[in-house]
């Protein structure tokens, strides 16, 4: 007989006389560890054992299917992400200002961030727009204000990322109108607009129509960009609204990518090519501090999705099948309580995002659990960006924690379980009916619901929150918004609506419901028309409603 | 003002008030209730029940819309369960009904089912009454249609739509709950998913088979869509001509002279269950007759005889 | 039994504190009224009021807080309502809790606080 032992002959081994030595003496701090998102973690990965079969299949290489180690064959030796910091506040003017530092700062994107009235298209006289002009972003009532925002701010340099969902069409519309007068033809502007309604209905909740209209509304974009504006990206599917509502890590790809079935499959319902739209399709997910389970969540996510629309939507190009992501640091994983020690949370979230390969990075500033961020924070969050990218050697090389036993184990089970979340959701006949049903909220609020109960007991420390606490004075220099900035955005768009030529507002509005009112015309045109004119857009969001109506949310506890 | 009189003049927050007392076995209560029984009968009282996810609140939004656009008042009771465990609840089902909140002629209230044995039912009861006597002209009870609890509920009511939807397997599950029972009105709810014409058809089919057996009319079996707000205009006609008809088939009169007459024993019942705890004080002596039942000294009916005898005795009843 | 209307006023739709908060209280006994997000300072009081409640949470995260809690204090007050107390939390700065509660917000819980403190925050205002 050989004296040969396999790997786990020799785990066993060590296990007996080893390591229960130690253990007796020394148990270990917890009976289970697991990961942030409360999956179990073994003590210890061995080599799975992979062939080269295997490995090509499951893992290959950048730039290649199923793209588990990164969209892009030099990944950041090429060029680092995007960093891109989202902002907005105030008036127009304000977010201009702030717009205009961020790229001397070296800044490689805009993202804009609305106020909630504007995301659930309510111009900011409407009596629901009461408190909330200009809080969480930037008040756009019309064309006029989108003018202002982007003054001095050639559209062909930039690309602009826009955090806008139910009426995304809208906006869109208005920023083609402000290129155009800018003499930036359609086809140079780069950008993403969010457009994500499932999951507004989901986690985020500024939905504004049901699900039926609101997919033909983004159908009509898909269908419209890809003829006029090629370089936009149509969509930005998101899990990261998913996971700060409090789902775990398996839950956000496997909600997210469940989602993107869903606008896969509408688009192709409505006779849309796979290939004519897949390509500008991209996703947004979130980074928590579990530094390794998010950066096995971003290659199972990739893995997935190349294998979606490979296999389920038999897509030929390859751009179809590679899932880009937009990354944003993990809100919720940010403490009012010794806010300064969000900076080192947000520094492990930025390693994550890095590691797994992002295509853009939005770094939260450390005061955002307490207010917006000030210019201080934000400089700080987006320097963290730039230390990681210069400076800590993570990017020299592709997908660098590839070949860790845990990593790839991880990726593997991520998958694994993400993939059960999927099926489950197509056999209930796809995202839509699984949001009807409650379902993806019912699951997301257990989770979130655990995971506070964890927290509240103890078994789960918060640094500053629940343990190594301290008497705090509470926090100078927090930005505040204006409260009287209501009345300034209400007087300029009542001067917007006193100059423009109603007679060709009205007629444009006329047009627009008609065009709403026969199901299958694209409403874009339309839409681009009726802005141009200066229509509102809490009057074009009214005629939608109009021939719409409103979604009506489940409560799910 | 005292509560009778804010009740009957409407005061939102009297009539709040005044079903908070009932809901919590306030000691005024009952004189309450009295006092208000003489200006009660007026109200119509729908109750609404079926499974889980059928959108029963969907629905009771759009029954508000068409009985107020009919000029009715309108008045919704929300029952939903208590947590067994920590006696809590979270009542959300007026969420649908929220565009409603701000009309002055709606009135919605939560209710809990709490702990208590039939207790709901009672509350609910009591609960229409002052509805009833604040003048509401319909009062629509919203409930589970599952259990004992939920079919005491549902005997309050002068009509009961029973709502179902198609691929939830309530078919088998209502029939087998006995709850097609209760149902003076079907409606197969969520109509443009698949199988609402075959859930239609089988409702039919075994309502036939119980009207048969009964030699009643054939039930109404209505499709609507509460999200699309579609068949409910043919359903609210359906229930005002049901009403009606048990109106002149003298139908109507004979099921509140009923429910009164379950009301009354059930009044009984439960004021004679608490006389003989006071008088016997089981909740002092519970412990010692379980050990002599476990001792072998007496056995269970025997020993409750005995006491029961004993009261009569003492008390000269017999 | 002791009820407690938990309300989203303004627009933002992160309602997983809110719906934390009313699980929570759920488990703690109580009876919870929720109505979901949008709603406006005028549907809150009058849900208050129709509920009976003994209690309003607020939640509001988009930071309109110093304009909608106290609307719904004093529309309270204006129904003739004003034992209803009312209490709120979400993303709130320190600063402006002393302006909420001069306003008629008893107390402020800002992110990260234990339920208990809430739940201690009911019982003792029930004492009085």
């Amino acid at each position: 007989m050989s004296e040969y032992k396999t790997i786990n002959e020799k785990k066993a081994d060590w296990e007996e006389s080893t390591l229960k030595k130690v253990l007796d003496r020394f148990p270990e701090q917890q009976e289970e560890f697991v990961t942030g998102s409360g999956h179990p973690v073994e003590r210890l990965y061995l080599p799975s054992g992979i062939s080269e079969e295997e490995y090509i299949e499951k893992i290959g290489f950048p730039g290649d299917y199923p793209y588990t180690r990164g969209v892009q064959p030099t990944m950041y030796r090429g060029r680092f992400w995007t960093m891109r910091q989202y902002a907005g506040f105030g008036t127009a003017e304000e977010s201009n200002q702030r717009y205009k530092y961020l790229l001397e700062q070296g800044q490689t994107g805009l993202s804009i961030a609305f106020d909630l009235p504007t995301q659930i298209g309510y111009d900011s006289d409407d009596s629901m727009s009461e408190g909330e002009v200009g809080k969480v972003g930037v008040a756009i009532d019309s064309l006029k204000d989108m003018e202002i925002l982007f003054e001095g701010i050639p559209l062909d340099k930039v690309s602009t990322s826009m955090t806008i969902n139910a009426p995304a069409a809208v906006l869109l519309a208005m920023y083609i109108a402000v290129a155009e007068k800018q003499g930036v033809t359609r086809d140079k502007l780069r950008g993403t607009i969010q457009n994500d309604i499932l999951k507004e209905y989901i986690a985020r909740g500024t939905y504004i129509f049901p699900p039926a209209p609101s997919m033909r509304l983004i159908n009509n974009i898909f269908e419209f960009c890809s003829k006029e504006v090629p370089k936009w990206n149509t969509i930005s599917i998101s899990g990261y609204h998913i996971r700060e509502a409090g789902s775990t890590a398996v839950q956000e790809i496997a909600f997210t990518i469940a989602d993107g079935i869903e606008y896969v499959r509408n688009a192709i319902g409505v006779g849309l090519d796979v290939d004519s739209f897949a390509g500008r399709l991209s996703f947004f997910f979130n980074a928590h501090n579990d530094l390794l389970e998010e950066v096995a969540k971003y290659r199972a996510a990739r893995r997935i999705w190349a294998r979606v629309m490979k296999e389920k939507f038999n897509a030929k190009k390859e751009k179809s099948m590679m899932m880009r992501f937009h990354t944003q640091t993990g809100g919720s994983t940010l403490t009012a309580q010794q806010p300064d020690n969000n900076i080192v949370r947000v520094t492990i979230q930025t390693l994550a995002a890095v590691l797994g390969g992002t295509q853009s990075l939005h770094t939260n500033s450390r005061d955002e659990a307490l207010a917006l961020p000030s210019q201080e924070s934000v400089m700080i969050a987006l320097r963290t960006q730039q230390i990681a990218a210069n400076e800590s050697g993570v990017t020299s090389t592709i997908d660098p924690l590839a070949g860790s036993y845990y990593i790839e184990a991880l990726t593997d089970r991520i998958a694994s379980e993400a993939w059960d979340y999927i099926e489950k959701i197509e056999t209930m006949g796809g995202m839509v009916k699984a949001i009807e049903k409650g379902y993806a909220q019912k699951e997301i609020q257990d989770s979130a619901y655990r995971y506070q109960r964890d927290v509240e007991d103890g078994s789960r420390i918060v640094v500053g929150v629940n343990k190594f606490t301290v008497e705090e004075e509470p926090p100078k220099g927090l930005l505040k918004v204006d409260p009287s900035l209501r009345t300034v955005q209400v007087e300029k768009l009542a001067m917007v609506k006193g100059e423009r030529d109603n007679i060709a507002v009205t007629a444009s509005l006329k047009a627009l419901k008609k065009g709403a009112e026969s199901e299958d015309e694209n409403l874009m045109p339309l839409i681009l028309d009726a802005v141009k004119k200066y229509a509102t857009l809490g009057e074009i969001s009214g005629i939608l409603r109009e021939v719409f109506g409103e979604f009506q949310e489940s409560i799910v506890l | 003002m005292d509560l009778v009189d804010k009740v009957q003049s409407g005061s939102i927050r009297g009539i709040a008030r005044t079903i908070s007392l009932i809901e919590n076995n306030s000691p005024q209560k009952e004189d309450i209730i009295d006092e208000l029984y003489p200006h009660t009968g007026n109200a119509m009282v729908w109750g609404i029940t079926g499974p889980p996810g059928a959108g029963k609140s969907t629905l009771v939004d759009c029954l508000i819309k068409r009985e107020r656009k009919q000029g009715r008042r309108v008045a919704v009771i929300a029952i939903d369960p208590s947590s067994p465990y920590s006696g809590g609840a979270i009542l959300g089902d007026r969420t649908r009904m929220q565009k409603h909140s701000t009309d002055e002629g709606v009135y919605i209230r939560s209710m809990a089912s709490r702990g208590h044995l039939g207790g709901v039912s009672v509350a609910t009861g009591d609960a229409v009454k002052i509805l009833d006597a604040a003048g509401y002209d319909t009062i629509i009870i919203e409930t589970i249609g599952v259990g004992q609890t939920e079919v005491e509920i549902i005997e309050l009511c002068d009509i009961v739509l029973l709502v179902l939807v198609p691929g939830m397997g309530d078919e088998i599950q209502a029939m087998k709950a006995g709850v097609m029972e209760v149902g003076d009105i079907f409606v197969i709810n969520k109509k443009d998913r698949d199988g609402a014409d075959r859930l239609k058809t089988e409702v039919e089919y075994v309502l036939g088979i119980k009207n048969a057996l009964t030699g009643e009319e054939p039930n109404p079996v209505l499709l609507a869509s509460s999200k699309l707000d579609e068949g409910i205009d043919e359903l609210v006609e359906a229930i005002h001509d049901y009403l009606k008809k048990a109106q002149t088939t003298g139908r109507f009169e004979e099921k509140r002279r009923d429910r009164l007459e379950k009301e009354v024993y059930k009044i009984f019942s439960s004021k004679v269950h608490e006389l003989l705890n006071i008088h016997l004080d089981i909740e002092n002596n519970i412990g010692e007759w379980i050990s002599s039942i476990l001792n072998g000294e007496t056995a269970p009916y025997k020993l409750i005889n005995s006491k029961l005898n004993r009261f009569v005795k003492e008390n000269r009843i017999i | 039994m002791v009820r407690i209307l938990v309300a989203k006023p303004g627009l933002d739709g992160h309602d997983r504190g809110a719906k934390y908060i009313a699980r929570a209280l759920k488990d703690a006994g109580y009876e919870v009224i929720y109505t979901g997000i949008r709603q406006t300072p005028e549907s809150i009081v009058v849900t208050a009021i129709q509920e009976d409640v003994d209690f309003v949470g607020l939640s509001l995260l988009s930071g309109a807080h110093n304009e909608l809690f106290p609307k719904v204090v004093e529309l309270l007050r204006e129904k003739d309502a004003s034992d209803i107390i009312v209490f709120g939390g979400g993303v709130i700065p320190t600063e402006d809790i002393p302006f909420l509660k001069e306003k008629g917000i008893e107390a402020v819980f800002t992110q990260g606080t234990p339920i208990k403190e809430i739940t201690d925050f009911i019982e003792k205002r029930l004492e009085k």
